[in-house]
């Protein structure tokens, strides 16, 4: 007791004690803190989530090479299929078309013959593609044509590979109902048919999290 | 440099070479190499990134006739 009431005395009136202790609390609590953190980081396995809203076959390419990849990288990865973007979980993807319509940006080269002929960008007028008929159906075998050439995956590819690696495919069932499909049309590895407060979630606590 | 399987992603876009590199990467084990050849040159910046992220070490990238080729080791 006279221990203590002696230290309290050594106390100076204007808390300089405390304002040291409260320095040395902040130093260390600062480098457990980092190093507390860097053990997190270093334990957690991070996560993607993709929203895919897209059903052209232009578009089907982002959510399944980032899903594969980052799954091939060790992630844990989801992809919610909404609104077009469910065609890319139907069992048949040979219907997936691109257009050239609307899309200025889109080079529409030929995949054969020589090459100054390849190299030919054919601009043709909204309103003259719009005339002609099966445009997309022709553009579409361009460019799967184009894809085979130059080495990169097909969809379904794609797709499987994500499906081995563990990415998990999510369907949104409000589309769904939307546009009156049946699940029967999706391939039955998809995981869960589910709304925006099932996805939402998992989003919050991914590091990455993309809409496509 | 020695190694224990080969894998042959010549004419293969990105994402492929990666998730072959993966695929083939399971089939071995600790300490063994893995030799893959690719033509795509995106993957050697892709390569180094998943040895990074993966822990697997990229012991070399070398430049061979319009090839590239790495070893890696599995962790």
């Amino acid at each position: 007791m006279e221990t203590q009431s002696e230290s309290l005395a050594m106390i100076p009136p204007d808390g300089a004690l405390d304002r040291a202790i409260k320095e040395r609390i902040d130093v260390l609590l600062e480098q457990r803190l980092e190093a507390k953190l860097a053990e997190i980081k270093a334990a957690k396995t991070p996560s993607m989530t993709i929203i895919a809203t897209k059903g052209t076959l232009d578009w089907a390419y982002p959510p399944f090479i980032l899903a594969s990849t980052g799954a091939a990288l060790g992630w844990d990865v989801s992809i919610f299929f909404t609104f077009y973007g469910l065609e890319l979980l139907k069992k048949d993807l040979r219907k997936l078309k691109v257009s050239p319509l609307g899309n200025p940006a889109m080079p529409m080269k030929m995949p054969m013959g020589p090459a100054w002929f390849k190299s030919i960008r054919w601009n043709i007028p909204n309103a003259v593609q719009s005339l002609i008929p099966a445009y997309e159906t022709f553009a579409t075998k361009m460019m799967k044509k184009t894809i085979r050439k130059t080495g990169v995956a097909e969809i379904g590819e794609l797709r499987s590979l994500c499906l081995e690696a563990g990415v998990n495919l999510i369907a949104c069932q409000m589309t769904v109902d939307l546009f009156g499909y049946k699940h029967e049309e999706f391939i039955p590895e998809v995981k869960e048919y589910c709304g925006a407060a099932t996805f939402l979630p998992m989003a919050k606590d991914a590091d990455v999290s993309l809409f496509i | 440099m020695d190694f224990d399987k080969e894998l042959d992603a010549r004419g293969l876009s990105c994402p492929l070479p990666i998730l072959k590199t993966k695929k083939a990467l399971n089939d071995l084990t600790s300490g063994q190499v893995l030799k893959v050849v690719a033509t795509d040159p995106g993957s050697i910046k892709d390569m180094q990134a998943f040895a990074n992220q993966t822990g697997n070490p990229l012991l070399s990238t070398t430049e061979e006739d319009k090839s590239y080729i790495f070893f890696l080791k599995k962790k």
